[in-house]
């Protein structure tokens, strides 16, 4: 069956540096959970919107359903598949879980992201910086209320249960 | 009624608890399995073909340039769909005729977005391409989109089987409202009240995986659907095949909300596809079509209200005309044309109601159920009411609520239509939330910005979360409709090496039925919730279902839960039958605990399930010859709710077995310059009766309640005339996002149910109350001059013109009407 034009990229993903030949026009989304056979990034849109598909990408965060596979050539990517050391959760998603910061989990993975990268940038964020820091997520079932609540308990900062 | 026994959970050391949930690790660590996240071999990629005219006939379909296409494995047109199965069954037809809607459009196209193609490629790209060569030929017909206009004997015609565009009618009549309206000292006057429509939109679209399986004609159907039992029922007939013949599974749902029932149409018609095509099908909707053809939430026009009022405030009921917009098909509906009626008077001892309810088609994207299904559009207009006769009057919101709510002494309290209410505190709930806004402080603050452009408003939403109902209601619809009662499943076994597993009839979508499931049921048999485990999702051939079986209507708490007791119950008792013969005592000397059966009070005699499962799987011989044929350790429970079927000449009769409240208190601030409203504070108080994790119970009440908020300032689907939708996808339609929503505070009072068992109501869709709360802080925020909020949807630019209101002709939209 013909792809259509291919192009041969370079890129790390999850630590391990990686080829592949890849069709000029698919989505990278497409890419990593077609291809790859990652279930991190998910769809939920066709604009850049819900940001379930959110991945790490250069130490900064992209939707990866608005780029195309091949642009990811040169880049480093992490998913939310990187999390986990050993199977072990982290203290992210451990908090998620104690403070109930999911329910359908379908968003989880896009917010994991985007809240890794929010404590990054900011170790004690406050509930505004947490709220701004997480508007590219959006989430249907829990309000946000212990999404905020588990990212600000993950920075160590107190939270009531 | 009859309330069943109260069950004793007997060492209550789990159920009740804030346990984090079981499903947790998987979903953090990316290895759920959503429908889009799973394969098989030589499968296919579907795309649809949609109309882009709201309203046309079909000329003619040409797929031959698509099916040229390299990689294209199958077409399939409406033509071919009508000529293999018959209409989809309608739940109300009318005597003189009903909609013809087959599983593809046939002939004609109802809504922007109605699908008239569907074809089957190698890839999701080409299969996108292979959908551009598709060629339609249309000619387009005149729209309706208006509920209201579409009543009219010369609006177009949609349906020509239907006669007109009303699908269904009735006029519900309980009390005496012509003695009320004689005999109030007021009469408040409403034009118009209009609940819009909207969607909860979950993140995950509708997506499905369907293999018929030509060896066997097993339809293999894995998808998101959360009813599809229900879907089968529907669209079995019309395929001309057995509901044995589907094989449905799910694991993990990214959100369902109720719209997430409405996908059977296509496990349908991909079912057709994967027959014609000799191939599996995977099909994962784009957030477009969710949008245009996915299902919205249910639209609703109140005329002529009319509010007898005492110069005490009581308030005597109410009558109105109500036009519900289904959109173009009667998708589960017209359901919700009886469901509100489980809320005929709301939170209220109104006695003397009328309500004229038509249903209406028209070219818009059918509605479907969505969280607060039926009764929240209700409940809205109720609450919208109290406010009104409040404002318009000049009673206190707040003792006007608590002069007419159904008292805690009042309970159980019959409706005027014959719902029971279990239980509740409503009085004790405002207070509660009221201390949570710091409501004397709210009225200070409000003062003080009087004249500063920016108004401050605060707002009560009373609302109940009908569970569990009884399906006898649709008789109301349709008296030769078999349906009544409800109930679920459960079977709950132990296992070769002595493992505890349940399966269960529902179909979870975020709720945690593993967790409070496996809570319960460790209480049960003595263990700990780690060691239950509760095979996660749904699948036909391995769970225990009913024809209820689903996740929707707030019911796990009382169906769910309670036929997890009955199935452990039958599982312990048959464990402690081996257990009694092993220890050589009698069954009432044992007990279960840390995994054992022992005898009670004696160390040294105890077996563990392991032994018990040894003897009965694999060692059959040692026991004797009828006890071995007598125990399985495979335990399947149905619990039955105790429901009558209703009087359908007067649609009377108890709808529902279990009602929670919410109490939500709204502060706005109104921006006089744009009409923005920003929340200033929010907060809920919810009674669902006895909570089994209330953790989850709060994380529900969070998600209710930001649907509310959003759809009471951001979301909306708003057609144009020639029927187009304009909010077809996030960056036209406006979920809210964490700088959108508030911090939202949470209480909880308990009052249990004296009809579920446990005490436990459902209690998840949470109906509505943002929408009643804010409508009511924007309308408190308004000087007194100005019109009703008579919309459940406040952009700025419909706030805005509130406060430009300069006397015009259309008033405003309230009058009183005031004797003696």
């Amino acid at each position: 069956m013909d792809k259509g034009p291919v192009h041969d990229i370079e890129f790390t993903l999850n630590g391990e540096t990686r080829s592949d030949r890849i069709a000029a026009r698919q989505l990278l989304v497409h890419f990593l959970r077609d291809d790859l056979g990652l279930r991190g990034p998910k769809i939920g849109c066709d604009t850049g919107h819900c940001g379930a598909c959110t991945v790490r990408y250069d130490g900064g965060t992209i939707k990866s359903c608005m780029m195309l596979a091949v642009q990811a050539d040169g880049a480093e990517i992490t998913t939310v598949e990187s999390m986990s050391s050993d199977g072990d959760m982290n203290d992210l998603q451990e908090s998620f879980r104690q403070h109930h910061g999911l329910q359908c989990g379908y968003c989880t993975s896009g917010m994991l992201m985007s809240s890794q990268f929010l404590l990054e940038r900011k170790p004690k964020p406050t509930e505004q910086e947490i709220r701004a820091g997480i508007q590219g997520n959006l989430c249907r079932c829990t309000g946000y209320v212990n999404i905020v609540k588990a990212i600000k308990a993950a920075s160590g900062q107190e939270v009531s249960r | 009624m009859t309330a069943p026994a109260q069950t004793e959970i007997k060492t209550p050391t789990w159920t009740g608890q804030s346990l984090p949930r079981k499903e947790d690790e998987r979903l953090l660590k990316a290895q759920g399995a959503f429908v889009d996240d799973e394969g098989i071999y030589r499968m296919g990629y579907a795309h649809f073909v949609r109309s882009p005219y709201a309203h046309a006939e079909i000329v003619s379909v040409d797929v031959s340039k698509a099916e040229a296409l390299g990689g294209v494995i199958a077409t399939l047109t409406g033509d071919e769909v009508k000529a293999m199965t018959e209409p989809l069954f309608q739940f109300a037809p009318k005597p003189e005729g009903q909609i013809e809607e087959y599983l593809l459009g046939v002939d004609r196209v109802r809504y922007q977005g109605e699908a008239v193609v569907v074809l089957l490629a190698e890839t999701r790209e080409i299969a996108r391409d292979a959908a551009d060569l598709v060629e339609v030929e249309y000619k387009p017909l005149p729209v309706v989109i208006d509920g209201v206009d579409a009543a009219d004997s010369d609006s177009p015609l949609l349906h020509e089987g239907l006669g007109n565009n009303i699908a269904w009618e009735g006029l519900f009549d309980w009390g005496d409202i012509d003695w009320a309206m004689e005999n109030a000292d007021h009469v408040v006057k409403i034009d118009s009240l209009h609940f819009h429509r909207y969607s909860s939109t979950p993140i995950e679209c509708n997506a499905m995986l369907i293999n018929w399986d030509p060896g066997t004609d097993i339809i293999r159907v894995v998808s998101n659907n959360q009813f599809p039992l229900f879907g089968a029922l529907v669209i079995a007939p019309s395929m001309g095949v057995g509901v044995d013949q589907f094989d449905f599974r799910s694991q993990d749902i990214g959100g369902g909300f109720g719209i997430k029932i409405n996908s059977y149409t296509q496990i349908g018609v991909l079912s057709l596809l994967s027959r014609k095509a000799g191939r599996p099908v995977k099909w994962t909707e784009y957030r477009t079509e969710h949008h245009l053809s996915g299902g919205h939430g249910n639209e609703r026009t109140f005329r002529n209200i009319e509010i007898p009022v005492m110069a005490d405030g009581t308030i005597l009921g109410f009558k109105m005309d109500v036009f519900d917009n289904a959109g173009a098909y009667l998708h589960y509906e017209p359901l919700g044309a009886v469901i509100w009626s489980q809320v005929a008077p709301g939170a209220y001892r109104f006695k003397n109601i009328q309500v004229d309810y038509k249903e209406t088609v028209t070219n818009k994207c059918p509605a479907v159920p969505n969280r607060g299904y039926s009764r929240m559009q209700h409940l809205w207009a109720i609450e919208r009411m109290v406010d009104t006769v409040a404002h318009e009057l000049d009673f206190d919101p707040v003792e006007l609520r608590k002069l007419n709510y159904v008292q805690p002494e009042d309970y159980p309290y019959t409706t005027p239509n014959g719902c029971v209410y279990d239980s509740g505190n409503l009085p004790a709930a405002l207070d509660a939330v009221l201390d949570l806004i710091d409501h004397d402080a709210v009225r200070k603050a409000q003062k003080a910005a009087e004249g500063t452009g920016k108004r401050i408003g605060l707002g009560i939403g009373t609302t109940l979360d009908s569970g569990t109902n009884n399906f006898g209601q649709a008789r109301i619809l349709n008296p030769e409709l078999p349906f009544s009662g409800n109930g679920e499943a459960c079977t709950a076994k132990l296992d070769l090496y002595g493992e505890i597993m349940l399966t269960l009839g529902t179909i979870p979508q975020g709720q945690g039925h593993e967790t409070s499931a496996s809570q319960v049921a460790a209480d049960i048999l003595g263990v700990s919730p780690e060691e239950v485990r509760v095979w996660t999702g749904f699948d036909k051939g391995h769970s225990a279902y009913i024809g209820f079986s689903g996740t929707y209507a707030s019911q796990f708490a009382v169906t769910g839960i309670n036929a997890i007791i009955g199935a452990c119950e039958k599982l312990a008792a048959e464990i402690t039958e081996v257990a009694a013969f092993a220890l050589g005592a009698s069954e009432e000397e044992i007990e279960l605990a840390e995994g054992m059966a022992r005898v009670r009070g004696d160390a040294e005699r105890e077996i563990p399930y392991i032994g018990i499962a040894n003897m009965v799987y694999a060692n059959n011989a040692v026991l004797p010859y009828e006890l071995a044929t007598k125990v399985s350790l495979t335990c399947r429970h149905v619990y039955v709710v105790p429901f009558d079927l209703p009087d359908t000449e007067k649609k009377y009769g108890n709808l529902t077995l279990t009602y929670s409240t919410q109490t939500h208190a709204a502060v706005v601030e109104i921006d006089d310059e744009t009409g923005k409203v920003k929340l200033l504070d929010y907060a809920v108080v919810d009674d669902c009766g006895t909570r089994l994790n209330p953790m989850l119970v709060e994380g529900q009440v969070h998600g209710a309640t930001a649907h509310g908020i959003g759809a009471a300032l951001r979301e909306t689907f708003e057609y144009d005339e020639d029927g187009q939708l304009l909010n077809n996808n996030f960056l036209f339609y406006h979920p809210p996002t964490a700088v959108d929503v508030p911090h939202i505070k949470t209480g909880s009072i308990e009052s249990p149910s004296p009809f579920s068992g446990t005490g436990a109501k459902g209690m998840g869709e949470g109906g509505g109350a943002p929408l009643h709360a804010i409508c009511a802080a924007i309308q408190d925020a308004l000087d007194p001059e100005m019109p009703i909020v008579n919309d459940s949807h406040n952009p700025p630019e419909r706030v805005f013109g509130l406060l430009g209101y300069d006397g015009g002709a259309d008033g405003r939209g309230v009058t009183v009407e005031s004797r003696g």
